[in-house]
Parts: structure tokens; sequence; C-alpha cells
């Protein structure tokens, strides 16, 4: 199962290395992780996505949790989440497909960034599925590259 | 004043009172403040014996052990050390130099990234960056190191910031958002742990080295003995429970006594208190203590279960958690009979697969100098140990009675501990006999540390086993390897006692049973170093002992024939 956890860690040299070292040596591997400072400039957030099982998430939260820097940690529900992902993915095409996949990027309400003889370069935010939909749909024109953020995710307000 | 200085000062504020070190160009500065101080600091003759003394005599005094290192490999030879702390949870703060800020990421000469090399197997770890950090890091440090489950903080600190002035002043409380440890257990489950306790009619205490770290020894004895509870203990937590009550199964485990194993695998509820279920312990998981509902008292909540389904888990002080469900238990109505079948049929086991082992004519017995160490120092001295067989023997033939009596290497099992942690437990107890049980093939890995050992007139007794062997995996060889040796007979071997006349100990060979008393006696004596080569049955067992992957109640050589 996929999880996403939100932790909030001191804003200090080495945290991330620890972060990512102790998933590394407890076998999980991160399938994204997303840094950025909070509202607060000494505390960072960060984003991290998991697959995992349930004990072993359990486990690795608590080992997480022993990090002195390590502030606070949510598995947060998908329910109760807004998650959102950008990428920019450089895709094939020229005058005569052009057309085509700008139609493309417009029902994904993606934006055109960049337009290149014979490349667009597209940006989409959304989920993580919608942005595989449109790779996979650009696909067959041949995608040159994409760039993921890694998913950043917060709680919903209260209803 | 200069940072070096504002080191020495944080350590004194800190209330240490030695260190354990070897200086090299990146310590300079310090070395040179520690000069003109009243620190008492002792040379070593290699950084791994540095941290193990600093591991040793935080085992026998509940103090946090300091270990100082210089950049590079000074820092890197640490790292056995360090990661045998970490694995038994021993406080300590290792210092090490580093190259000079600026030349950080360069490859400098003598550079070791150690923050980053000892990030698994570190509490926490500080690279100080700024001369004005140095008392707020000490002062973290230390409160780190000693409170919630113990454990080794590194300060690595570049020459030029122990140069550089500072205006001290010393550091406030704390403040770590990220660091608060439980230590009072949940009300609920105090009480739901002491239903269980009144409803169980088979019950097990098992007791690890967290009831040590807290001193919840009375607390531990008072619920064992108002309930009549046995009370098994892990290789970390001997000396937790005293062996010489009744209530008392000794060791469990691999090579945990007939008794306990078969209590535990027989109980209705398991009371493990700093303990953590590990795999030397437990044996085959999926049949561990089947039978038993589970209570689970630990200070660090990632313990819980880990390894094993816990029923009620409390977080906390073992101490308080302790001390509270004593409480309960004093305030419900208890049926004190309600154990004695239970005790009858430990009875029943202690008296069918005692401890034994069979005497050879014409040789020492391994078993019997532990007895007769045991027997001389009247169970009161300091037991150090390294790894391996007479790691064993020393847990199952001496009677533990007293908790910080005890030093061994439990989760790294470290070769090559017991000799350095056995000076850094008589520096912090100069009052206390201290012996280090060796096997041969251990005491080489730390032999150098004799050089200190007579340097300062540190009396500790080494009782080397000598069976000519890297004994136990030896046995394993003979056990489960059809006997094929391979790379385990110490062929080429020093006269241990020679070496240690070199060094300037007292050293004896004692080939002859008769000799073993005496020579033991005459060593504690001499209040000198010193070193007895007994040269004892080279194939020799340990037993009982639990095959890997095995249930615990599948011992071999359990039996008495
Ligand atoms: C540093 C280290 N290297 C290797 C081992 C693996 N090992 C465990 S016990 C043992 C044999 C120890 O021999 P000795 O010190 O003579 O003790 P004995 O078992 O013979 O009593 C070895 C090699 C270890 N525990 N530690
Ligand atoms: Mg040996």
């Amino acid at each position: 199962m996929k999880h996403t956890l939100s932790v909030l860690v001191e804003n200090k040299p080495g945290v991330l290395a620890r972060v990512a070292g102790l998933f590394a040596r407890r076998g999980f591997n991160i399938n994204s992780l997303a840094v950025g400072v909070t509202e607060d400039p000494d505390i960072s957030r960060m984003t991290i996505t998991v697959d995992a099982e349930e004990h072993p998430i359990e486990q690795v939260t608590k080992q997480l949790h022993k990090l002195i820097n390590v502030i606070k940690i949510t598995d947060l529900d998908p329910e109760k989440t807004v998650a959102r992902e950008l990428a920019l993915i450089k895709v094939k095409s020229d005058a005569g497909t052009r057309a085509e996949v700008m139609q493309l990027a417009e029902i994904f309400r993606a934006r055109i960034l960049d337009v290149g003889k014979k490349t667009l370069t597209i940006e989409i935010t959304g989920t993580y599925e919608k942005i595989d939909a449109l790779e996979q749909l650009l696909a067959p024109h041949g995608v040159t590259e994409i760039v993921r953020t890694g998913r950043i995710a917060i709680e919903r307000g209260e209803k | 004043m200069k940072g070096s200085e504002a080191i020495i000062e944080s350590l004194k504020a800190a209330g240490v009172e030695v260190v354990f070190g070897l200086p090299g160009g990146m310590v300079i500065p310090l070395y040179d403040a520690l000069y003109d101080s009243d620190m008492k600091h002792f040379l070593v003759r290699h950084e791994q014996g540095a941290a193990h003394m600093a591991d040793g005599y935080a085992r026998a005094t509940g103090k946090v052990g300091v270990c100082i290192a210089t950049s590079g490999p000074g820092a890197t030879n640490l790292v056995t050390g360090i990661a045998n702390a970490y694995m038994d949870s021993t406080p300590m703060v290792a210092i090490t130099g580093q190259a000079r800020s600026d030349l950080i990421g360069t490859d400098a000469f003598q550079e070791a990234d150690i923050t980053g090399i000892t990030e698994p197997i570190v509490k926490h770890s500080y690279l100080i960056k700024k001369t004005e950090d140095i008392p707020r890091v000490f002062r973290e440090a230390f409160y780190i190191a000693s409170t919630g489950r113990p454990g080794p903080v590194l300060i690595d600190i570049p020459s030029d910031i122990q140069l550089a002035d500072i205006d001290y002043k010393p550091a406030g409380k704390p403040d770590l958002p990220g660091y608060k440890p439980t230590l009072k257990g949940h009300k609920k489950q105090i009480r739901a742990a002491a239903r269980a306790i009144a409803a169980a009619e088979r019950p097990v205490l098992y007791a690890g080295g967290g009831i040590i770290t807290a001193g919840a020894e009375k607390e531990l004895m008072a619920i064992s003995r108002l309930m009549k509870i046995p009370v098994t203990t892990t290789l970390m937590g001997l000396g937790a429970f005293p062996e010489n009550n009744d209530l008392s199964l000794g060791m469990l485990g691999m090579h945990g006594t007939g008794y306990a194993n078969y209590a535990v695998t027989h109980c209705d509820l398991l009371i493990g208190v700093g303990a953590r279920f590990d795999d030397r312990v437990t044996g085959k998981l999926a049949t561990f203590a089947r039978q038993a509902k589970k209570i689970h008292i630990d200070m660090d909540p990632a313990e819980i279960s880990k390894n094993v389904a816990i029923d009620i888990p409390i977080v906390g002080d073992a101490r308080d958690v302790l001390a509270g469900i004593l409480a309960e238990l004093k305030t419900m109505k208890r049926e004190p009979k309600k154990t004695a079948l239970w005790l009858e049929q430990v009875i029943t086991w202690k008296k069918k697969h005692p401890l034994h082992y069979k005497d050879e004519k014409g040789a020492i017995m391994p078993q019997f100098v532990i007895e007769e160490i045991n027997r001389i120092t009247r169970s009161d001295a300091i037991l150090c140990t390294d790894v391996g067989q007479h790691q064993m023997w020393s847990a199952l033939f001496y009677t533990h009675v007293k908790p910080r009596h005890w030093v061994s290497s439990g989760g790294l099992g470290t070769m090559g501990f017991g000799f350095p942690a056995a000076i850094g437990a008589k520096v912090g107890r100069p009052d206390k006999t201290v012996i280090d049980v060796a096997g041969d093939g251990s005491f080489q890995m730390n032999i150098q540390e004799l050089a200190t050992a007579v340097c300062y007139d540190i009396p500790v007794v080494v009782c080397i086993l000598n069976n000519g062997f890297l004994g136990m995996v030896r046995q394993w060889q003979e056990l489960f390897w059809n006997k094929r040796y391979s790379e385990t007979v110490i062929s080429c071997q020093p006269d241990f006692a020679a070496v240690a006349e070199a060094y300037g100990a007292l050293g004896m060979t004692i080939t002859d049973k008769k000799e073993v008393g005496d020579a033991i006696r005459t060593a504690i004596k001499s209040k000198r170093p010193a070193v007895l080569d007994f040269r004892v049955k080279a194939e020799e067992n340990v037993f009982p002992m639990v095959p890997a992957g095995k249930s615990i109640d599948e011992m071999i050589g359990g039996h008495k024939s």
C-alpha cells in the first residue's frame, strides 16, 4: 500500500541524510520525497511516499520518531488530504503533431512552457494518477524527458 | 577563552570527571586545554580501547562515558566502540577532531566523514560549525545520551573551531522540540497490566537491561515477591534480579537455562520489561511464548511489537511503570496461591534440567573457573567478559546478584570489548574487584591496553579461558558443520603470562585444577593488573543450546545424563 508521510523536521544540516538513510537501512524504497521550509523558517516539512504494509510502516515511523530532529510524523489519510505533484514533460512534436499534443495538454489543464522546433515542454500539476495518465497519452509521440517534484500533501480543513 | 577550553568547561558542567582518549593533529588544541585542566584523562593505546573503556565506565557507574579521538583514523577506530554502545544502549559521548572547517569536503589529510559513517549507530551526532555552539551542543549531547533510552552521541569538532575565541557562558536547558522521552506510563495501561498479572496462573517476568538503566530492581523484586512470579533475565539484564532468589530462573534464550526456556514457553502471561525480544532470546518467533498474553514495558516505543505482537504495551520508564503496577496490585484483591502450581512446575524443571557440566579428569573445566571466581569474590565482583563461549559460561555459572556488576557486549557481540571495558569499570568503581573473563581469541583484539592498565595502575584481573580455539564458532562447526574446524584453531598463540609480564603486569599460567583458586586469590591480592592464563579443556561446549531458528524449548544438551 502507498503511504504518504508528512514529516516535520528541524531545519538543520544532516536531517535529510538521516531521514533518507533510515528508510534505506530498514529496507524501504522511497518513491518520492519533497522538502521545503514551512511557515516557521526553523522547521521544514518532508513529504515522503513509500510502498509498505501496515506493520513495517508503523515500525519505520517509530524509528523516524527516534531521530532527534524529527518533530512530528503524520501518515496522511488519503480521504482527508489533498495531494499534488508537478511535472515537466518534454515531448517530441513538430509542426505536424503540435496541435494534437497541445489539445491533449489542454484536456489535462496543463500548460505549454516552451515550444521548440521538435519538442514541446508541458507543465502539469495534479495527482500522480493524472500525471501518469497524461504521460501515457503522450508516450506514442515520444517523451524525451520528464521531471517530477514528488508528491506534496496537506490535510483538508475542517468541514 | 578558546573553543577548546569551552569544551573542557562544558564537560565539567556535565559532571565529567574522567575521559579516555588518544590525541592527534586535529585535537591538539583540545589536548592543550586538557593539559591545564584537572580533568582526568586516560591515554589508551588504541581508540577502540577508549570507546570500550568509556562504555565499561558507563555500565559500572550509570554515568555518561566519554572518549576522545582525532580526525580520520582516530575517529574510525572508535566506530566499533560506538556501535557497541548503541546496541547495548550505553550512555556515551564520543568527541572527535575534524579537519579545518574550510577544508571539509576536500579529502583533506585525515579527513573522514565520521558523522556520516556513524549515522546508523548513534543516538544523535553533531558537527560543530560555530565555536559559540560548543556549550549548547555539549549540554544537548549529554542530555540526549543519558535520558530516555540511552545511547552514544558523537560530537565532531573541526580544529579551527577549537581554536577560535568564545565568550563562554554555560548553556541553558536543552530545547529539543523533537526529543521528548515518555517517562510516565499510561494509567489505563498500567491498570490493565495489573489486572492481567492478578489474573495470571502461569506468569513469567522477563527482565532486560532496561531495568538496570532505570534502576528498577527494587520494583521488579517487589512485584515478583508480592505475586510470586518467577523472573528470567536477558544477557543484558543479568543482575537485575538476584539469582540466589528462589524465584530466579536465570537467563533465557539461545544459551538460557532449561527451566527459563520451558517457563517462557509454557507461561500464560509474559511480562517483558526493558527487554527487546531479540532473536537470541525468542528463537523461532512463531512458537515463542505462544500461549501467553504479553505485556511489554519499554522506554522506546519502537521496540513495542517490533518482533512479537504485544497485548498490553506500556511506554515509559521501567521504574515508574513498575511502581505504578505495584501500587495497583496492592489495592486489588489478590490470591497469593494462584501461582502455586506453576511454581511447583518450575521447581520440577529446575530439578530435572539444572545447569551442569561433566568434570573431566586432569582437565580444568572452564565452568569450574567461573565457579571459583564466583566463590572467591562472593558474587560481588564486577564481572566483565569478551565474546564467545567464556561469555556464556560467565553468564551461566556465576551468580549474578547485583545490577551494574555485569559488563558484557550483548547486542553487537564485540570480541575485544571485555578487557578495555573492565579497565573503564575499574576506573569508575575503584572500590570493586573487577574481573575480566576473556577468550584467548578475544583478548588479543585489545591486548595492547595492558599498557594502559599498567601505566595507570588499574588492577583488573584478566582470566583467560584458554581453549586454543575461537571456541564459540568451533562449537557451531562441531554441532552443525560436521566438525569441519575451518580457521577456528588458534594454532599460534603467545605465552600470555609472558606478554603480561613484559607489559609490567602480573602473569600466571594455570594448568592444574588445584591451582585455580589460589591463582585468582593471588591476582586479586596483588592489587596489580594481572593476566591468568587458564589452560582449560579445549573442546567443551556451552549447553544448553537452542539451535538457530528453533523454538527455545528445543534445546540440545539440556538434560543431565
Ligand atoms: C570482532 C568480532 N569478530 C568475530 C566475531 C565472531 N565470533 C564470535 S565468538 C568467536 C570466538 C571467540 O573466541 P575466544 O575469544 O577464544 O572465545 P571462546 O569462544 O573460545 O571462549 C568469534 C570469532 C565476533 N563476535 N567479534
Ligand atoms: Mg577461545
